[in-house]
């Protein structure tokens, strides 16, 4: 009867998840799909503190404690740019949990009598082998993943000699070891003394192994890392269902699995790069190298202002604004904000196209220009405002590079060719507020720059904002 | 065993079919969001750290649900913090967008 209700409320818990995400397909209703997420996690965890047996109630009450206030100040304190790394590090938690969950499953059976241990077999032992293995590279990929979105781990593409032989021996020794853990649970009665140091084995092997897989990749290609984590904490989930035979683990673990397989793919799509480029590393970094603002012979850069800015687009119709990552470290949303409502007041249509790709995780753009109060209505996908650049008068592109360079789509020698990118130089006039002619994080030189019809407008993304906003308002009083 | 291979399979497809159809606007608090559902993890650290004489094994799952908490409530927390900036505004007029803009200060200090 217990366990008939049990399973019935992590029955509900799931048909709530599935609706809480069904709901994402729409801002209207996306909140509350999430508080009905919500609602189904606090269903399955109720009706497992009062239906299961619990022994240590003040261990749970603690540990519940500890993390719901490590959690809500981190959800409080986060700044929307910091987004990706908050969730970077969220994705490790899950994986570490999992990971724990499983370790633990091992670690009951120690001191266990032959009766117990009898139920210890080969899918026990390959399932927790699994968990342990995807949980605990989660963790340790999503800490390097962190590092290198927040900087304290550079973001270029790191490599020593051997990086990879080495990473494939890790992840030969890993499935050793759990195909050692199975054969070990087979022969009864099993001893656990060795399956619990090759446990541990394998959570070593493992941390190094989610290290090893991150630090090659530079950190333009952190969104896809990210995503793929997200998928990965999910099927960590998924596989301590396995472990515990609990039906709400499967189910959501798996949902989020999808979720996270979705994104990262969308992500390679919209770079034209496959997984396993994406995954092997060594591709971009840091703006490095020529920061200054060094014209290539033959070519020439038209420089302008920001109040040149502000009377070119007070002339114009129609205005498509194309912010970047450089938006979001120079945090001008709310000065973006207020220039398009200034505009807008003038009568001058005003659109945001977001390229798949910009910022440091799917949907990061949306999330920032959110937080200025910029309805989403007026948010543009690539494939919805790339015909209308024709007939836009100004493009201002704001600290994005590769996702509007030409390159991608005429240079077929070009790393990036093939990108699908935001047709920006068929407008009117290109405004591009950029601090030097540097190249984006592909590495690959910009010639947008170059174009007749582009005017660089060199200068931090707030102040050249700023510098426009107080000139469209000048001009408005005059 | 079997039994939960078939519900893999099946929430995997279920799991494509909802999402795929999420749009960009909603790719991070979707992540985020589904993010805190992986910390279901936690259902699995309670029996963990709860249901067992083993004292190795309780201070495992005291760890499990810490972490598992942590994603849970930081997951389901920041994704409505994102969410109600989305929800809150059709294209308003700017004395609305400045209302909205002092509720969210206010909601953000509380």
């Amino acid at each position: 009867m217990k366990t008939a209700i049990i399973d019935l409320a992590y029955l509900l818990s799931a048909v709530l998840f599935v609706f809480g995400l069904k709901r994402m397909q729409s801002p209207v209703t996306a909140r509350r799909g999430n508080q009905l997420a919500s609602a189904g996690m606090l269903v399955a965890v109720v009706a497992t503190l009062f239906l299961y047996e619990v022994l240590s109630w003040p261990m749970i009450i603690a540990g519940v404690a500890v993390g719901s206030i490590i959690g809500m100040v981190l959800a409080r304190k986060v700044e929307m740019t910091a987004m990706p790394e908050l969730v970077a590090i969220f994705n490790g938690f899950g994986g570490l949990a999992s990971a724990l969950v499983a370790s633990a499953e091992i670690a009951q059976y120690t001191g266990g009598s032959a009766i117990e241990l009898s139920a210890f077999d080969a899918v026990s032992a390959i399932t927790i082998g699994l968990s342990v293995l995807i949980g605990t590279v989660t963790f340790s990929g999503s800490i390097v993943a962190n590092g290198k979105l927040s900087g304290w781990i550079s973001g270029n593409p790191l490599s020593f000699p051997g990086l990879r032989p080495l990473t494939a021996l890790l992840v030969l020794g890993s499935f050793g070891a759990i195909v050692f853990m199975a054969v070990e649970a087979g022969g009864f009665p099993a001893e656990i003394q060795p399956v619990l140091y090759t446990v541990l084995g394998l959570g070593a092997a493992a941390l190094l192994l989610g290290i090893f897989l991150v630090i090659p990749i530079g950190g333009a290609d952190m969104p896809v890392v990210v995503a793929l984590l997200n998928s990965y904490s999910g099927l960590a989930a998924a596989a301590t269902g396995f472990v515990l035979d609990n039906t709400a683990l499967i189910v959501s673990g798996t949902l989020v699995g999808a979720a996270g397989l979705i994104l990262t793919v969308i992500m390679c799509d919209a770079m034209n790069r496959s997984l396993a480029n994406v995954m092997l590393g060594g591709f971009g970094g840091d703006d490095g190298g020529s920061s200054g603002v060094d014209v290539p012979e033959g070519k020439t850069v038209n420089e302008t202002s920001p109040d040149d800015t502000a009377i070119l687009m007070s002339y114009g119709e129609k205005v498509v604004i194309v912010p970047g990552y450089g938006l979001a470290v120079a945090q001008a949303q709310h000065e973006v904000r207020e220039m398009a409502q200034l505009l807008e007041e003038q009568g001058i249509e005003v659109k945001y196209a977001i390229h798949p790709v910009a910022g440091r995780m799917p949907g990061h753009m949306n999330v920032l220009l959110a937080e200025a109060n910029v309805p989403y209505e007026r948010l543009y996908e690539m494939d919805d405002i790339n015909p209308e650049f024709s007939t836009t008068d100004v493009a201002l592109v704001i600290g994005a590079n590769d996702v509007v360079n030409p390159a991608a789509r005429d240079d077929e020698g070009s790393p990036i060719y093939g990108m699908p990118i935001l047709n920006v130089d068929e407008a009117e006039t290109v405004v591009v507020i950029k601090r030097s002619l540097s190249p984006g994080y592909s590495g690959v030189p910009n010639n947008l720059f170059y174009n007749d019809n582009t005017k660089m407008l060199f200068s931090d993304a707030k102040e050249a904002v700023a510098g426009i906003v107080d000139e469209v308002k000048a001009l408005k009083q005059a | 065993m079997l039994n939960n291979v078939i519900i893999f399979v099946l929430s995997a497809f279920l799991g494509t079919e909802v999402l795929s159809k999420v749009p960009q606007t909603l790719h991070t608090p979707l992540m985020s969001g589904a993010n805190a559902i992986s910390g279901i993890t936690l259902v699995g650290a309670v029996v963990a750290a709860g249901m067992t004489g083993n004292a190795w094994a309780s201070w495992i799952g005291f760890g499990a649900v810490v972490v598992a908490t942590i994603n849970v409530v930081g997951g389901f927390m920041v994704t409505d913090r994102m969410l109600q900036m989305f929800a809150r505004k059709k294209s308003g007029t700017p004395s609305d967008v400045d209302a909205a803009k002092a509720a969210t200060s206010t909601n953000g200090t509380a």
